[in-house]
């Protein structure tokens, strides 16, 4: 099963909605638009095989006009975030899928809008995904439409930020997780 | 302690409640392993053979905090983690003493994150801090004898342990 025939299958079924397809030293990547993803991700599972999950993650793709990275990290640290910044397409969120049957890889990329993270949820293809997917929420602030339990998985539930976030301070926000009186 | 010259003869010596307490008290500490990270296995060392903590009478692990009296905070405490360190803590009876072991424990070391306590003395009472990522088991049995030297001065802070008692190397 060769990638171009699923490059060829996934135009032929989506057209539009398949935004880009890269390769980078023998890995395939391809770009679906948000909407699409649950489907994309349902055929190439039913007809391609990828039967397997192995992971998935977010990204934030933030990028700070006109300023270097040195102080844009410093701004943050100050507690005052850079005014320009780009909110359009602001994260990714990174779908690893494998095939056990047929020993082959691919990957699969979804942007999503910054002011808006909304994403839908895949878990009704891979149930593996709901964990990674609460990770994602936790620490980029991603909604994903129709997961079944979208809670934070590893910061306080009472928790108000996403600390993966590039404009999120290395050392959090003050006061933000109380500790116990001595 | 002092010898009474009177009764050498009968082999008697008199002394204080106290020191006799406080001798007994630091002669068999109870540690509570609070494992939560590499330091760990470190302190399994400590316990172990090689470095036989049972020469100072501490070799009774307790898994319950309910029967201890020393707290060994071996690890990384995320802000997750300090409430149930602090409730450990509380679950002790008194007296009870901490030893802060490696970095991580005492400083947040190489964790500069927004994740872990920068050093439980924010919300426990340190007694002692081992330096080390992580600290060799002599650097915890040293740990040991400084408390031991705390409580037989009546858990005072003694001029020639100023040094010892704040950091261990």
């Amino acid at each position: 099963m060769g990638k171009k025939e699923i490059e060829k299958r996934l135009r032929s079924s989506f057209g539009e909605a398949i935004v880009s397809v890269d390769e980078i030293n023998g890995q395939t990547s391809i770009e679906v638009k948000c909407e699409r993803i649950v489907e994309v991700c349902k055929l190439l599972k039913e007809e391609f095989k990828f039967n397997y999950l192995s992971d998935l993650c977010g990204a934030d793709m933030l990028n700070f006009e006109d300023l270097s990275a040195r102080k844009a990290y410093l701004a943050i640290e100050h507690g005052n975030p850079p005014k320009s910044v780009s909110h359009e397409d602001r994260f990714l969120v990174i779908y690893q899928l494998t095939s056990l049957e047929n020993k082959e890889r691919l990957r699969l990329k979804v942007k999503v809008d910054g002011d808006n993270p909304v994403c839908p949820s895949v878990t009704s293809v891979f149930k593996a995904a709901n964990w990674s997917e609460r990770e994602a929420f936790d620490m980029y602030g991603i909604e994903f439409e129709g997961h079944p339990d979208l809670r934070r998985i590893y910061m306080p539930e009472e928790y108000e930020h996403h600390p993966l976030r590039k404009d999120f301070p290395l050392m959090g926000v003050p006061g933000s997780l109380p500790l116990p009186r001595k | 302690m002092a010898v009474n010259r009177s009764n050498e003869s009968e082999g008697f010596l008199t002394t204080t409640v106290d020191a006799l307490f406080n001798w007994s008290l630091k002669n068999s500490l109870w540690p509570m392993p609070l494992g939560i990270s590499c330091c760990a296995i470190e302190m399994m060392a400590f316990a172990g053979p090689r470095f036989d903590v049972s020469r100072f009478g501490a070799e009774v692990f307790r898994f319950s905090p309910r029967q201890s009296d020393l707290l060994i905070v071996a690890g990384t405490v995320t802000y997750k983690m300090a409430k149930v360190v602090r409730k450990i803590y509380d679950q002790m009876p008194d007296p009870k003493w901490v030893i802060s072991m490696g970095v991580c424990a005492s400083s947040g070391g190489m964790y500069r994150s927004y994740s872990v306590v920068q050093g439980i003395d924010q919300f426990v009472p340190v007694d002692v801090y081992v330096a080390g990522c992580p600290p060799r088991p002599d650097s915890l049995l040293k740990a040991l004898m400084v408390i031991q030297k705390k409580i037989q001065a009546g858990g005072k802070v003694v001029p020639e342990l100023e040094q010892d008692k704040i950091l261990v190397e």
